[in-house]
């Protein structure tokens, strides 16, 4: 047997046991990425290999916390993919707003950079007091940041550009009290949204919501995955309801391709099909 | 599927590889017979052009990689600015926001490794021009799965950071300049040939 064919073992195993032990499934998640995060785990707690880490997630007392960390990257930022942004308010925000209250759910909400970008969106088009932003997921060391809403200085230069790239109405540093080197969200803006826990492999529907906002989450999903997360996305929204995926993930190939009919092709925006 | 027959190639480049690339790929003949799939670093937030631009002369299909497109020869895969591009055991395509490696996303190193992983001694790695480390740790996962690694002669490179890292680590099978290595994949592909036969 190859070392790739023991690793390929090894990590089976490994998932099965985090699945088995602590509930948590990643038997579904596209396997060459987490892989990746699964020896990247190993090497950081000192395990020669990925077998050895399945006595510790089986038995050792907070080893769950450390390793679901590792297999959850929150990378984002705000206003990735300007374009996107710029579509949302141009083509979506103007439909949004004929309802006298506004929900929108974003799972995989990572550190929050982007659901503080929708509601800046939200403030912007005056839409904010009738606005609420559900965000959630897997990762609370993640949630627990964004519900802070502490981000490094240094990072703003970079956001501002995506900002005016979104057609921003003023400068994004208005929407931080910045001191030192920590900017921290206006608090206007961070009472709109709210955090909460939720695993898309396992819990049920969120909430009713206008819209559903999730952007490179799917491409982690095997198809399988893709459906599941497609079936709740699709329960949770109202009819006509609007769903925002990321650049590179499409409906094209799944079992919703016709349940949702295009807004913006480009920028990855559905919406609900009326009768279904 | 014999054994030591080459499957698939990846090609990994970053300061002046887009004309590296047609270099390389432009002679390649309509019915080559092997996948190649390609990390080239670029800026990101703006919607490559790339695969357009490599089409021109090319005779295999230049395709921009798609989350699970199946990796099929006579294509040439080209990763999307921002994503890493990786190859799952089902011979399909993948997309990660992962952090970035060597500074850079997409990273050589991410396709090369997960390559290394699902075709073994059945894939052709190339490194071709580039400004940075990104690539080395690939071809050493490359190298210890049995794999073939040809990387660009840094006399003929734009930027010869790249090839200069591999070579020092010791994990070049040849070094060559483009138009060798394009005639180099042509003589391994359709022939089969062992990596032994190559010399
Ligand atoms: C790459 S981040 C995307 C962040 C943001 N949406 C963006 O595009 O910038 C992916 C996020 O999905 C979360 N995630 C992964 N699996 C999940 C699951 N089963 N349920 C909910 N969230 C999940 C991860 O914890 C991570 O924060």
């Amino acid at each position: 047997m190859t070392d790739a064919e023991l690793q390929d073992i090894e990590t089976r195993l490994f998932f099965e046991a985090m699945a088995v032990r602590h509930g948590y499934d990643f038997r579904h998640y596209a396997r060459a990425s987490m892989k990746r995060r699964v020896q990247a785990l190993a090497q950081s707690v000192g395990c020669p290999d990925i077998g050895s880490l399945i006595p510790r997630v089986l038995r050792e007392e907070g080893f769950l916390g450390q390793a679901l960390a590792h297999l959850s990257v929150p990378v984002t930022e705000m206003f990735r993919d300007p374009a996107v942004f710029l579509a949302l308010r141009r083509e979506v925000l103007p439909i949004l707003d004929s309802y006298p209250r506004i929900s929108v759910w974003q799972p995989g909400c990572a550190t929050g950079e982007e659901p503080y970008s929708l509601a800046v969106l939200f403030e912007e088009e005056g839409m904010l007091p009738k606005a609420q932003i559900y965000a959630t997921d897997i990762n609370d060391m993640a949630l627990a940041k964004a519900e802070e809403a502490i981000y490094p200085a240094r990072n703003l230069a970079a956001y501002a550009r995506n900002y005016a790239q979104a057609g921003g109405k003023t400068t994004l540093a208005d929407y931080f009290t910045t001191a030192y080197d920590f900017s921290k969200i206006s608090e206007p803006l961070r009472q709109k949204v709210v955090f909460a826990h939720h695993n898309l492999v396992a819990d049920g529907v969120f909430c009713e919501v206008h819209m559903v906002l999730c952007r490179n989450v799917l491409i982690y999903f095997d198809r399988t995955l893709q459906n599941r997360v497609l079936a709740l996305f699709h329960d949770s929204l109202v009819r006509g309801g609007f769903l925002c995926l990321g650049k590179k993930e499409t409906l094209e190939g799944t079992d919703y391709a016709d349940r949702f009919r295009p807004v913006d092709r480009d920028c990855r925006i559905w919406r609900k099909a009326e009768a279904s | 599927m014999t054994a030591g027959s080459f499957q698939a190639a990846v090609v990994g480049c970053s300061a002046g590889g887009l004309e590296a690339l047609h270099r390389l790929l432009d002679p390649l003949p309509a019915d080559f017979p092997l996948p190649l799939v390609v990390v080239a670093h670029l800026s990101a937030n703006s919607d490559s052009l790339l695969p357009q631009l490599l089409q021109g002369k090319c005779r295999l299909k230049v395709l921009e990689a798609e989350d699970k497109m199946p990796v099929v020869a006579g294509s040439v895969y080209v990763g999307p600015p921002g994503y890493h591009l990786l190859v799952e055991a089902d011979h399909t395509l993948s997309l990660s926001v992962d952090e970035k490696v060597c500074h850079v996303r997409p990273a050589i190193d991410v396709l090369f490794r997960s390559a290394a992983d699902v075709w073994g001694d059945g894939l052709v790695a190339i490194l071709l021009t580039g400004a940075n480390r990104d690539g080395t740790a690939g071809l050493r996962a490359v190298k210890q799965r049995g794999g073939l690694c040809l990387v660009q002669d840094p006399a003929t490179a734009v930027a010869e950071t790249m090839p200069r890292s591999a070579i020092a680590a010791g994990l070049a099978d040849q070094v060559l300049p483009l138009d060798e290595i394009s005639r180099s994949l042509q003589r391994i592909a359709p022939s089969r040939a062992k990596k032994g036969k190559l010399e």
